[in-house]
């Protein structure tokens, strides 16, 4: 790669698109499920989770790619975890000082951002290798791919698990049987199972659409 | 005693590490095409959850938290160190991983044949972190509490990964709908024996 290249050339896109759908970090490449389920029972918390995890990847690419050339191979999974660990304590500090009931909510899973595969998955197959401005790029879309699917499931176990969104009111009080209506909330879409179950339903979807994925 | 037996088979069916808090997932998924390698990354999960979380516990109680230090000079009692526990907690997991890998392969070299390259994946294995984070909310009040709940913790994801791997052999046989093969039904299957866990709920001993 030339240093004359554009910086959004069509190859620095891909890098950012293909995560989105063909290669997403969690459907396709099996990274990060750990936390990406817990998160996911509300869609407040799953969006504070996915900006985190999109600026602790892309941050962690950066620093790492501009260190590739010095990290002795050896110890690099040490450099690594110390590296992704400190900004993840940024990270926790920041969502501590001004989101502090969201960051009561996710409770553990902003530590566990450290033994998120995406981030050592994108750290050990792509900023070994490549220059920083890629790297960024690379790890905004493979944030943004994780983002995605946790929006996702987030969306619906809210919608139908607490009538809600973002915490207002989507199903018209009336509607509920309590108020004389018919409807009321599926309480099993907010145990955790049933991330389990969206995102298997999700991979279904994809898969659907794009055969190529599918495995034999 | 009656206490300890309480926290195990809480940490072992109903803050089941997989189906609960989805820890370890990585390694659940990747690892669990065949019973006997699931077998083997389980019993290295639990040894290392064994090891770990009364180390950390020490740590926590000793070093990190606020006023921890004052074992060492009353001036120190005000000194508040909990924001550095992230990493305290990752260095003593990766170095402990390390420590088990060289003692296995020294007094168990079968056991290590088996274990092979999981050993040192385990020191990225979310379930291992997620027990030392879970140790340090939970504030255990001794060191027997902290390692019972790590040995319920690995069991329960030894568990688990045992009855995935059992029934992804089976359903190597089935016919799924070719879209859903593969990931997409393991998730399911996750899920439903997620549902299953559940129903231990309001167990107490």
């Amino acid at each position: 790669m030339s240093d004359k290249e554009p910086l959004f050339s069509k190859k620095n896109l891909k890098l950012l698109s293909d995560p989105l759908n063909s290669s997403n970090p969690i459907t396709v490449q099996v990274l990060g499920i750990c936390s990406a389920l817990a998160v996911t029972a509300q869609l407040k918390p799953a969006i504070v989770m996915s900006i985190s995890v999109i600026a602790v990847l892309a941050l962690s690419n950066v620093i790492i790619s501009l260190l590739r050339n010095t990290i002795p191979n050896r110890i690099r999974i040490i450099v690594q975890l110390v590296v992704i660990a400190a900004l993840v304590i940024l990270v926790d500090q920041v969502l501590k000082a001004f989101v502090y009931d969201v960051s009561k909510q996710l409770s553990v899973f902003v530590g566990l951002i450290i033994t998120n595969c995406i981030l050592m998955g994108r750290l050990e197959a792509f900023a070994l290798g490549n220059r920083p401005w890629q790297s960024f790029l690379d790890g905004i879309g493979n944030g943004a791919g994780y983002s995605v699917i946790l929006i996702i499931v987030a969306f619906f176990r809210e919608l139908l698990g607490s009538g809600s969104l973002l915490g207002f009111r989507i199903i018209p009080e009336s509607w509920y049987i309590a108020n004389g209506g018919f409807y009321s909330n599926n309480g099993m879409m907010i145990l955790p199972p049933m991330a389990l179950i969206t995102v298997g339903i999700i991979i279904w979807v994809q898969r659907y659409r794009n055969r190529n994925l599918i495995e034999n | 005693m009656e206490n300890l037996i309480n926290i195990f088979v809480k940490s072992i069916f109903l803050e089941n590490m997989v189906f609960a808090y989805f820890l370890g997932m990585c390694s659940y998924l990747a690892v669990s095409k065949k019973v006997s390698t699931a077998a083997g990354l389980g019993i290295a999960v639990i040894f290392v959850l064994g090891i770990t979380l009364p180390v950390d516990y020490l740590l926590e109680n000793y070093v990190l938290k606020e006023g921890a230090l004052a074992w060492l000079s009353p001036s120190l009692a005000s000194v508040d160190l909990s924001f550095l526990s992230f990493i305290m907690f990752i260095a003593v997991i990766a170095s402990m991983v390390q420590l088990v890998e060289m003692v296995v392969e020294k007094f168990a070299p079968v056991l290590y044949n088996q274990l092979g390259i999981f050993l040192p994946l385990i020191a990225v294995n979310c379930a291992i972190l997620g027990g030392s984070l879970f140790m340090q909310q939970k504030q255990f009040v001794n060191l027997g509490e902290a390692s019972v709940y790590g040995i319920g913790s690995g069991v329960g994801w030894f568990l688990a990964i045992i009855g995935i791997a059992a029934i992804r052999e089976k359903i190597e046989y089935s016919k799924i709908p070719a879209p859903l093969r593969g990931l997409g039904i393991t998730f399911i299957v996750t899920g439903l024996m997620g549902l299953a866990f559940m129903g231990f709920m309001g167990i107490k001993l």
